[in-house]
Order: C-alpha cells, then sequence, then structure tokens
C-alpha cells in the first residue's frame, strides 16, 4: 500500500506515456513532468505570496490580507489579475531589447532548477550525473539577469541596486558552494539522486540526514544563510529594500514583468530550499524510520514548507543589514567557517565511528566559531535591549 | 545539426560581440557565445567542462568585465570610431591567420576520420581521481596561481586613498 | 565534413573573430574580451580532440581545459585590475591614448 502511494505519480507517468507512440515516449514523459513542475511551483509560489504577508503581518502585530477569499487565501489570483492589467510602462531611454529580456531569463533560469531535485523517490526530473554543478551554474546565470535589469532600466537608483545585488551574490556564492561541497565529499558524489540515497538510510530509529552530523550542522546553518543571501531576502535585501532605493533594481518594471521577477525571485528561494533539503535534510526520506509508508514527495513539500516558514520568520524579525556589515560578514566570517566546515568534514570521515569523532569535531567547530565571532566584534558587546515606549 | 545550430549561435554571439559600440551589450553577446559553446560541450559529451563554462564563463567572467566597463566608462563626449588607428593592417593578418588554419584543417587527416559517439560517459569520480592522482601537482599550481592572481588583481585596483592626504 | 573537422573549424573562426577584436578596436577592454574568445576557442579545440581522438579514456584534454578555463578566469581579473588602474591615471581606455611611453 505505502509504495503504491509512494509510486502513484510515477505510476501515472508511465501509464500515460505507455498510451502513445514507442518514439515519442521520453520527450513526452519529459514534456509531462515538466508541466507538472511548473504548475505544482507555480500554485506554490502563489500560496507562499498570501502566507508571506499574512505571517509577516501576524508578526508584526497586524492581519495580512484578508478580503479576498475566505481568510484571505484567493488573495493571489486579485495579484494576478492587477499585475496583468496594468500597464505596461517602459523608460523613453531603456534599452528595449535587453529590458524585455532580463524577467524572460531569469524565469526561465529559475525554473531549469528544478531538473535536477529529486521530489520524491524515482521522482527527479534529469538525473545528471552533476547535479550540483549543473544547479549551480544556472543560478550564476540569474545574476547576470539582475545586472541586466538593473543596467537596461537606465536609472541610477536601479544600476546601484544591480550592482549591490550581484556584489552580495557573488560574494555569498562562495560559502554556498564550499557547504554544499562538504555534503559532496561525504556522499562522493556530484548526483542529486545519489546524495538523497546516501540519506535514506536509518540506524535503529534516525536517519543518516548529514544535518544530524556537526559538520552537516554548521554546513547546513551557513547553507541557509548564504540561500538567504542568494535570493536577496532580508536581512540581505538591500538591492531591494523598499524603504531603502526605492525598489533596486526593478524600479523601472511594472505589471506583468514585474510579476515575473516576482516570481522569479520566489522560484528561486524555492530551488534552493529544495537544494537544502537535498544536500542536508535528506530529501524525501522520512525522518523517522517507522514514518516511511507516508508518500516520499510528502516528506519532500513538508520539509519544503517548513524551510519556507523559517524563511518569512526570519524576514519578519531581523533587521536589514548594511552592505558593508553583509561583505563582511560573507568574507571574514563565513568564509573561514566553511573551509574549517570542509576540513571538519574531512576529520569526521577519517576517524573511527564513535563518541570521539563526535567530540573533535564539535570542538573544532564552536571552537572556531566562538574564537571569529570574538575578532569580529572588535570589542563591542551585545548588552539586554532596553525597550523605550513613548509616554 | 544540433551542433550546427549552436555553432552559429556561437559565431553570431562572437562577431556581435567584436561588433557592438556599446560595451555592455558587447559583454551580453560574448556571455551568448560562451552559453552557446557550453551547449557544444555539453554535445561532445564532456558535461564537467561545459558547466563548468557557464559556472565560470558566464557566471563569473562575464560579470567581471561588466563590473570593469561600468568603473570605466568613457561619457561618451567625442563621437570616435570605434576601430584603432592600426585597423587595416590588423584585417590583413586576421585573415592571414585564418587562412593558415582552415588551410591546415582542410589539408590534414582530420577530413577522414572522426564522428564516432563516446564509448562510456565520463563519470564525476574518474575526473576526481584524475585531478586528485594524476593531475594533482596541476591542481596545486593552479590553486597557488589563483590566489597570486586575486592578491595580485586586489593590490593592482585598490584605491589608495590614505596616500594623497 | 566529419564532426571533428567541423568543431575544429569552428574554432578556427572563434579565433580569428577574437584575433580580430582584439586587434582591430579601440577599447582595451575589447581586447580583453577578443583574448577571452581566444581562449575558449582553443578549449573547444581541446575538447573535440579529447572526443573524437584516439585516447578518450586518459581525460587529457578534459583536465588541460578544467585548468585552462581556471587560468583564464585569473587572467581576466588581472587583466581588468590593469583596465582600470590604466583609466583611473589616463582617464581613458582608448589604447590609441595609451602612447606616453612611445619613443
Amino acid at each position: 500500500m505505502g509504495d503504491a502511494a509512494d509510486q502513484f505519480f510515477v505510476n501515472l507517468l508511465h501509464r500515460a506515456v505507455g498510451t502513445l507512440p514507442a518514439g515519442l515516449r521520453p520527450i513526452l514523459s519529459s514534456l509531462i513532468s515538466v508541466v507538472a513542475i511548473l504548475s505544482v511551483f507555480a500554485f506554490l509560489f502563489a500560496v507562499t505570496t498570501v502566507l508571506e504577508r499574512k505571517g509577516l503581518g501576524r508578526i508584526q502585530n497586524r492581519y495580512g490580507p484578508n478580503r479576498v477569499g475566505p481568510l484571505g487565501f484567493l488573495q493571489p489570483i486579485a495579484d494576478g489579475i492587477k499585475s496583468l492589467t496594468k500597464e505596461d510602462i517602459v523608460p523613453h531611454s531603456a534599452d528595449r531589447v535587453v529590458h524585455f529580456l532580463a524577467p524572460l531569463v531569469l524565469v526561465f533560469a529559475a525554473f531549469s532548477l528544478y531538473a535536477v531535485l529529486p521530489i520524491g523517490r524515482n521522482m527527479v526530473l534529469a538525473d545528471l550525473n552533476a547535479g550540483v554543478l549543473f544547479f549551480f551554474a544556472v543560478s550564476s546565470v540569474m545574476e547576470l539577469t539582475i545586472f541586466m535589469a538593473g543596467w537596461s532600466s537606465r536609472n541610477k537608483y536601479s544600476l546601484l541596486g544591480a550592482m549591490r545585488a550581484i556584489a552580495q551574490m557573488i560574494s555569498y556564492e562562495v560559502p554556498l558552494i564550499l557547504s554544499s561541497v562538504t555534503v559532496v565529499m561525504a556522499a562522493g558524489s556530484l548526483s542529486t539522486v545519489d546524495i538523497v540515497e546516501k540519506q535514506a538510510e536509518y540506524t535503529g530509529f534516525f536517519p543518516h540526514w548529514f544535518v544530524f552530523t556537526p559538520w552537516g550542522f554548521a554546513g547546513f546553518l551557513l547553507f541557509l544563510i548564504a540561500a538567504t543571501a542568494e535570493s536577496n531576502r532580508s536581512p540581505f535585501d538591500l538591492p531591494e529594500g523598499e524603504s531603502e532605493i526605492v525598489a533596486g533594481y526593478y524600479t523601472e518594471y511594472s505589471g506583468f514583468k514585474f510579476a515575473l521577477f516576482f516570481l522569479g525571485e520566489y522560484l528561486g528561494l524555492f530551488a534552493i530550499s529544495g537544494l537544502g533539503i537535498t544536500l542536508f535534510l535528506g530529501g524525501w526520506a522520512a525522518p523517522f524510520s517507522f514514518l516511511t509508508w507516508v508518500p516520499s514527495y510528502l516528506w519532500f513539500f513538508a520539509k519544503l514548507i517548513l524551510l519556507i516558514a523559517l524563511f518569512i520568520w526570519v524576514r519578519g524579525t531581523l533587521p536589514r543589514l548594511r552592505m558593508d556589515q553583509l561583505m563582511n560578514f560573507a568574507w571574514k566570517f563565513m568564509l573561514p567557517m566553511a573551509l574549517l566546515n570542509l576540513v571538519t568534514t574531512a576529520v569526521w570521515h577519517f576517524l573511527a565511528q564513535g563518541v570521539v569523532r563526535w567530540v573533535v569535531c564539535i570542538l573544532m567547530i564552536v571552537v572556531a566559531y566562538v574564537l571569529l565571532g570574538r575578532s569580529l566584534m572588535h570589542g563591542s558587546r551585545l548588552e539586554k535591549r532596553v525597550y523605550r515606549f513613548a509616554e | 545539426m544540433l551542433f550546427s545550430i549552436f555553432a552559429i549561435l556561437t559565431v553570431a554571439g562572437a562577431v556581435a560581440a567584436m561588433s557592438f559600440r556599446n560595451l555592455v551589450h558587447s559583454v551580453l553577446a560574448l556571455t551568448f557565445a560562451f552559453a552557446g559553446l557550453a551547449a557544444i560541450y555539453l554535445l561532445l559529451g564532456a558535461q564537467f567542462v561545459g558547466l563548468a563554462q557557464i559556472l565560470v564563463y558566464v557566471g563569473a567572467v562575464a560579470i567581471l568585465i561588466v563590473f570593469a566597463v561600468l568603473l570605466t566608462r568613457d561619457d561618451g563626449t567625442a563621437p570616435r570610431s570605434i576601430l584603432s588607428s592600426s585597423w587595416k593592417e590588423s584585417a590583413v593578418v586576421v585573415l592571414l591567420v585564418f587562412g593558415v588554419l582552415a588551410w591546415t584543417i582542410s589539408r590534414s587527416l582530420v577530413f577522414g576520420q572522426g564522428g564516432g559517439s563516446l564509448p562510456r560517459d565520463v563519470s564525476m569520480q574518474e575526473i576526481g581521481n584524475a585531478l586528485m592522482q594524476r593531475f594533482a601537482l596541476p591542481l596545486e599550481i593552479v590553486g597557488a596561481l589563483l590566489t597570486v592572481a586575486m592578491i595580485g588583481a586586489v593590490t593592482i585596483a585598490v584605491n589608495e586613498k590614505e596616500e594623497r592626504r | 565534413m566529419t564532426s571533428l573537422a567541423g568543431c575544429l573549424l569552428l574554432s578556427a573562426i572563434l579565433f580569428a573573430v577574437g584575433l580580430a577584436g582584439a586587434l582591430v578596436r579601440r577599447s582595451a577592454i575589447l581586447v580583453l574580451i577578443g583574448i577571452e574568445l581566444m581562449l575558449n576557442a582553443a578549449n573547444l579545440n581541446f575538447i573535440a580532440f579529447w572526443r573524437y581522438g584516439p585516447n578518450p579514456e586518459a581525460l587529457t584534454g578534459m583536465m588541460f581545459v578544467i585548468f585552462s578555463i581556471g587560468v583564464a578566469a585569473a587572467e581576466a581579473a588581472v587583466g581588468l585590475a590593469l583596465i582600470i588602474f590604466l583609466y583611473r591615471n589616463k582617464r581613458t581606455t582608448d589604447i590609441d591614448r595609451v602612447n606616453s611611453m612611445r619613443g
């Protein structure tokens, strides 16, 4: 029973494609999978926009949108109609071709990131030998589109926002890739399917997820911080900070193109969360061995929703980082920690199983964290927060 | 056939990159040419190299060139020609070079062979093994070279405001 | 024309285009772009010979290209740093104007 529910969509696909001529089967199978991915993640994007606004509203002690539909959950439809029917204003001196291409390339790149994420058992669109490398290659294309958007608008604020965004993204790409390399080292393969299969085993009750090891936990935290910065989300959203620079690199976009940018950004966020789940949280594997009867894709989406909720929570809670603080953090803190994490992974691999390697690895990471943190604070200390209310 | 399409796109991107007046357009056309080359590498079965080409060239070198273009902007005051002062001699040299290369290719034995499919796909483990065993020394040298280049680039381009007091 | 000859011809065309750009254009940055194109053409040559050559199991061509891509990125960084420095001193990237050392 469990296996039938687990492989439900795979069998559905096989049956649907089996009724068609044999020559077309691979192309049609890929086509149907692509359409499924597009629709599922576009629907997730719609749901996330409402959840984010309601979540942020509740954190800020107000209601989110609650007029359209029950509890406001039909808000994305209203937003979609609005952005589709708004006038598409292009500035007179803007570079029309590049201005038009930027959101298209962004959305195209964001959608192709999902090709290597295993959403369930046997449910990956393209089992590439170098899946993780493909992911990072395509996400580096997204940086260039942000530059295209900012530069083609011929607007000082857009260009400044684009430059900041690119500097931030290339700075945080290094710890992101380094923390993924630790997982690749531990799993011995660049293929996402292999990495998840390595984590789908259990000793007793507990899973072999990489996040439950010291280097995996540190790596996961580094990955999450770098992913927040890569997606230009708070607290790293200086390039598009609403109160700072109008709207950053998409100031001059209106209507449908703005909606495409929004879509592209959220899709990038989901994709990078998906990669974090694949690399550290065990992909589609269940957290305990007695829960494996739940279908694998449900676990993947549950973890994805958990990570999205975490991102929304962080957005509503932490203040924005300044540009120099952001860059210092990336180069002076995260890069050394990521390199040390790499060494810790190697030490973990070569020590024998038992308490010793846990103690050694935890010590390595914690001591480095404390020393680095202290040296970067330049003597200032954190004090208890004092609230001043208006009388 | 797919190869011809990507080849034409790559050459078109390269020619466009060399002939645009606006430098940013030129860089974007160059990026297009790089992407075309990456597609050709993937067609030839070199997966790692194709993806590394996108990651390094499109994701880093193109952005680097774009930053340099924006930092060295001419305000476009004098509408000069885009060609340098010695362009006629250069054109002759280029045609000579291309002639020699094309003649060599057409006269070599290469015209009769090549064109089979790869016996098997190259796995990442093989590349990793090669990098760690047979090519370990080049790997370390390239690492040292990249470090030196990074330090050198920062030293050359750093804005030395502290000296002019 | 076989695939190997096709690849080599494409590589020769790209090399010629890169060389033309490097020699004919006025801006220093375009010279660098031309150099990058030439490096890419050489990489394509290596990959073509790796694939259609006698010994694709040795991975030599592929390894050379991996190192070449890394070195090209470093060279682009240093070259662009030099151009930025030149611009800061001479206020121009026009290579015909940089002639103060002309004898």
